[in-house]
């Protein structure tokens, strides 16, 4: 049980709490977090310093998405019984502690302890932070909660936008930069990152509050609110749910709705370098590539606050209808037309990564309409297992085949279209996954008591 | 138990510069960050 000001009960709303103070609090959350996908920044100056291989040097990233997954399943039902407050509390610390630990073993010039401080202590960061905030803003935007959710986990793909250049401002800084970066120059950058990191993420934990048990939004009328066979209103515990078909549907969807994605996002630079070699000037050919790579970033960012919203409107079945199936058509028009046009390619690259992006985010309102607000922290947090397995499939795939094509001398666009056709298979198994998505088994739905009864509980 | 609860306190509403210092907080660095990556997209285009 949590304790002290972290208690739940502390961070009861008083009347007249703006529910829009929430997104913020969030944000400050996922925004910090969301710097893992800015870890690539870390790789030439430790790889160069430390004189260690491109593996070794992604090892912190690839144990930290592996935590990720595993902590928001192992403490997610913790983080529902503690409330957000305890949840983005520890995560602020576990993620802080990962750039504190990396640092002093750069000081130290031992890599290890950057290995385990990033990815084991900042990883179980990544994970209890990424769901932190989740059910409780399914709580306060019971109307919206596709928007809310969006909002929050598009701060995760925004945090790599601000870590990226602050990274590469303080190595350049620091002198630990070019062919002789300067180890204590790292371990500072890594030093400041976790004071700056610490301090920003204080506001998420300070600001961040739960409705009463009797709040609605203003003007918003429960026995109003759509209906839809898919969206409950009874509730499924975290320990019912993955014994549900629905749930593990839903984590095939994910899975390979990720695993399509990453399959551009992986290799973004060569594939535009291998596509349009032959129409770039050289010189101009990378900084074209950095160009690909940062409209990828810009379209994961806003598909995911884009379509979640989106969803409010649609149903979510509808939207992963879209995701999936336009998504596969997305992938079979690159395998046509490769590189006979720029903009068809640009397009078709973009919306891809705005369904990955809008995957993610669309998911915690899903698990809501299937599974009730009960638990779905937890739910959540079981379901992001499909995001590491789809972290270690998708680059599988795409390297595993780019590299077989080069070693049989393939030039092009020919690198990449095996992959794109895997892809697509992949997106068609996730979309006859979600047709078979049906509303949830009664016999799986808890007991009005209990569920009052852990509410009850949750707040004395 | 009952501890001492924020939701205690009398309906008034949020004080309008909390809410707009939260939002500042997050949003000036999401800007930083998106000027950032805005800057890079010209060179696609040739620019």
């Amino acid at each position: 049980m949590a304790i002290g000001f972290l208690q739940r009960e502390r961070i009861v709303a008083r009347p007249g709490w703006s529910r829009w103070l929430i997104p913020p609090a969030a944000l400050s959350i996922h925004l910090a977090i969301g710097q893992a996908y800015a870890w690539s920044v870390f790789k030439p100056p430790l790889e160069k310093g430390l004189e260690i291989s491109g593996v070794a040097s992604a090892l912190p990233f690839t144990l930290g998405i592996i935590m990720l997954g595993l902590s928001a399943a192992v403490f997610g039902t913790k983080v529902d019984a503690n409330g957000p407050r305890w949840a983005m509390f520890v995560a602020s610390c576990c993620f802080v502690a990962g750039f504190l630990i990396s640092a002093v073993g750069l000081y130290l010039n031992q890599y290890w302890l950057v290995v385990v401080g990033y990815g084991f202590v900042g990883g179980i960061g990544l994970g209890i932070g990424y769901i932190s905030p989740v059910s409780t803003l399914i709580k306060w935007f019971p109307d919206r909660p596709g928007l809310s959710t969006g909002i929050a986990i598009m701060g995760f793909g925004g945090g790599a936008l601000i870590a990226s250049p602050l990274t590469s401002q303080l190595l350049t800084g620091y002198g630990a930069t070019g062919d002789d970066p300067s180890v204590p120059g790292i371990a500072s950058t890594f030093l400041t990152m976790g004071i700056i990191y610490a301090v920003f993420m204080s506001v998420g934990w300070l600001l961040i509050r739960v409705p009463r048990d009797d709040w609605k939004p203003a003007g918003w009328d429960p026995a109003n609110a759509k209906s839809a066979p898919l969206i409950t209103q009874n509730h499924v515990s975290a320990a019912n749910a993955i014994k549900t078909p629905q749930f593990w549907l839903l984590w095939v969807v994910l899975t390979f709705n990720v695993t399509a994605g990453i399959g551009i996002l992986e290799k973004a630079s060569p594939i535009f370098q291998d596509f349009f070699r032959d129409s770039t000037a050289a010189e101009g050919l990378a900084a074209a590539a950095a160009g690909f790579v940062a409209i990828l970033s810009l379209a994961n960012a806003i598909g995911r606050i884009l379509w979640s919203s989106t969803s409010d409107f649609l149903g979510r079945k509808n939207m992963y209808r879209i995701y999936l199936g336009v998504g596969a058509l997305l992938y079979l028009a690159l395998t046509l037309t490769t590189n006979s046009n720029k903009v068809v390619f640009l397009i078709c690259c973009m919306l891809i990564l705005s369904f990955y992006g809008a995957g993610f985010a669309t998911v915690p309102a899903y698990l809501r309409d299937l599974f009730g607000t009960y638990q779905v922290g937890a739910i959540h947090g079981r379901l992001l297992t499909a995001w590491s397995t789809a972290g270690v499939l998708g680059p599988l795939i795409v390297n595993a085949i780019a590299d077989a094509q080069i070693a049989a001398g393939v030039q092009g666009p020919g690198r990449y279209t095996t992959s794109f056709m895997i892809m697509i298979g992949l997106l068609v198994v996730g979309f006859v996954c979600n047709e078979l998505i049906k509303p949830v088994d009664p016999r799986f739905h808890e007991p009005d008591s209990t569920v009052t009864a852990a509410e009850k509980e949750a707040a004395t | 138990m009952s501890a001492p609860s924020e939701s205690s306190s009398a309906p008034r509403a949020v004080n309008p510069v909390l809410a707009a210092v939260a939002w500042l907080w997050v949003l000036v660095p999401f800007g930083y960050g998106l000027y950032q990556l805005l800057i890079k997209i010209p060179a696609l285009f040739g620019g």
